[in-house]
């Protein structure tokens, strides 16, 4: 028997921590834990205030069981188609927009000075939240749908470029040099030799964006760039209960059937 | 493979007949749809201010140039909230993420018929409307203020972490698991030991994932009175301050590039 076995024997096992530099396990969490005292610490809460709207966050709880459609039905109806149509308009702008920007963001078949730029746009539209951009675009063209319709579109080209940027570059280079030694086009390159290998990807990231893009239709309202958004506020203010409570099923709604819709798609397409 | 004989030459095509009518079919509906949404988004416009857009814009950069740099020494406390409402936020929605996921995940949840779907409606209703809507809706509640934004962060959190720690959770190694049941542990210890380890990396990678999304959400949370640097921009806005508004976007633009980066430094250094 080794020593070595011998000192190990008499101990407990015991599980390995995560991190594995003591010290720093150490500092972490003394560090982590003087964070926490001084951030709760500097939180004002009007206990008083929250007590009080308890009864109103029971009332809220309640009017989920007894959602009001009827009543404001025709504002409900008006901004959901708007926010719809909204929704449709900003992807198929955003998807056509982003396709070749995101051509252009792959390093494997774009030249360098393409590259930059349309990295550089990618960067500046995922850089910028949507709500930011709404509320940029809403003080230029003016309040209403078009301004919501825009800032879909910005949000889109930067999410999905960068994906089908990197999509494209990790794929396969043997089909695309296929094509390209049967002596094709630029664009029949792209079409028979890059395109068959990024589409089922291109597709379901579409997809999801479409599903974003609604979700994120239903605050737009909010800055006056036009959907449901403004209808949901107005509730709010109003403590109308059961219509934000309507609205807020219907957004569900909505978004699961998306969802389920988009799995439907990937499902058949991958 | 669609291949026809014209004369005494073969042609292909890359799809059959059946084939292209579909594509083309698709195709139409997509655009009718397409224009049916312009034209109800332009029956909405008013196009005079459109068309003025560009001498408003030129307008809005000259009065927001240059950005009114002494502000910045009162945004060190809105900066401040706006780090707490993101970091609470995650710790709480963490906390209660991590029993939804256990009770979501198919090969833990203890009852397939009436836990699972209740846990997956939670992660549902709570990813599929945003942070914004449930400021709003906490602010009615509990009124303005820090409080709502770290609640509104927290509920919109729970179903982005839970989803993907479930995910994680229906992906690991069964046999694993096997083996300390074989130990004889309990359930709890298998939990502990066999599950934990195998989804501790993808829990604090979502942890941290979450943490930068956050910082960008809490940004805004003040534009509906739930705290943070968003109240600054509020007001801001609303007295037409635009060089106090550019300042604003400017430290909103360095806080979430900073956050990107460490989240992307601390994922590095998991996986």
């Amino acid at each position: 028997m080794s020593s070595e076995l011998d000192s190990v024997l008499g101990k407990r096992w015991k599980k390995p921590p995560l991190i594995r530099r003591t010290w720093l396990r150490r500092s972490l969490s003394i560090g982590f834990v003087i964070y926490l005292i001084l951030a709760i610490a500097t939180i004002e809460v009007n206990w008083l205030r929250v007590y009080e709207g308890l009864d109103r966050g029971l009332l809220f709880i309640l009017a989920f069981a007894s959602p009001d459609f009827i009543s404001r039905s025709s504002d409900i109806w008006t901004g959901m188609v708007e926010s719809l149509v909204m929704t449709v308009g900003a992807s198929v702008v955003g998807i056509a927009i982003s396709i070749p920007i995101g051509l252009g963001a792959a390093r494997n078949i774009a030249p360098l000075p393409v590259y930059l730029v349309c990295r550089g746009i990618v960067a500046i539209s995922r850089a910028l939240q949507e709500i930011i951009v709404a509320i940029l675009l809403v003080a230029i063209f003016g309040f209403g749908p078009l301004a919501g319709f825009l800032t879909l579109s910005f949000a889109t080209i930067g999410f999905l470029s960068k994906l089908l940027a990197e999509d494209i570059e990790s794929m396969d280079r043997v089909q695309a040099e296929a094509i390209r030694a049967s002596g094709s086009s630029w664009l029949q390159w792209i079409n028979y030799g890059v395109q068959p290998q990024v589409m089922p990807r291109l597709i379901g990231l579409s997809l999801y964006r479409v599903d974003i893009n609604f979700r994120e239709s239903a605050i737009l309202g909010l800055v006056g760039a036009g959907g449901i958004g403004a209808t949901l506020n107005t509730a709010f203010d109003r403590y109308e209960y059961d219509t934000a409570a309507a609205i807020l099923i219907l957004i569900i709604v909505i978004v699961m059937s998306l969802e389920y819709i988009s799995g439907m798609i990937r499902a058949k397409v991958q | 493979m669609p291949v026809f004989e014209k004369g005494e030459s073969k042609v292909w095509q890359r799809r059959t007949r059946t084939q292209s009518l579909f594509h083309w079919a698709m195709w139409l509906t997509g655009t009718a749809v397409f224009v049916y949404c312009w034209e109800r988004i332009s029956e909405a416009t008013t196009w005079f201010f459109v068309w003025d857009a560009p001498r408003i814009s030129a307008d809005i950069w000259t009065r927001a140039t240059p950005p009114r740099w002494e502000y910045v020494s009162q945004l060190g406390g809105p900066i401040w909230d706006t780090l707490n409402i993101a970091t609470l936020g995650t710790i709480i929605a963490i906390c209660l993420a991590v029993p939804v996921a256990f009770l979501a995940a198919r090969n833990t949840t203890p009852s397939v018929l009436i836990v699972r779907p209740i846990a997956l409606l939670v992660i549902v209703s709570s990813r599929s409307i945003n942070s914004l809507i449930w400021a709003l809706l906490l602010i009615a509640i509990i009124g303005p203020g820090v409080l709502a934004g770290v609640l509104a962060i927290a509920i919109r959190s729970i179903g982005f972490c839970a989803k993907l720690l479930y995910e994680a959770i229906e992906e690991i190694d069964e046999s694993q698991v096997e083996a300390i049941r074989a130990v004889g542990a309990r359930p709890w210890q298998v939990m502990t030991y066999g599950i934990v380890p195998q989804i501790l990396p993808a829990f604090a990678g979502i942890t941290v994932f979450r943490w930068d999304i956050n910082i960008r959400e809490s940004t805004v949370l003040g534009l509906v009175g739930a705290g943070g640097i968003g109240l600054q921009l509020q007001a801001s806005l609303n007295v037409l301050a635009w060089p106090q508004v550019s300042l604003i976007l400017l430290v909103i633009l360095v806080a979430v590039i900073i956050s990107e980066w460490i989240s992307a430094k601390v994922r590095g250094a998991i996986i």
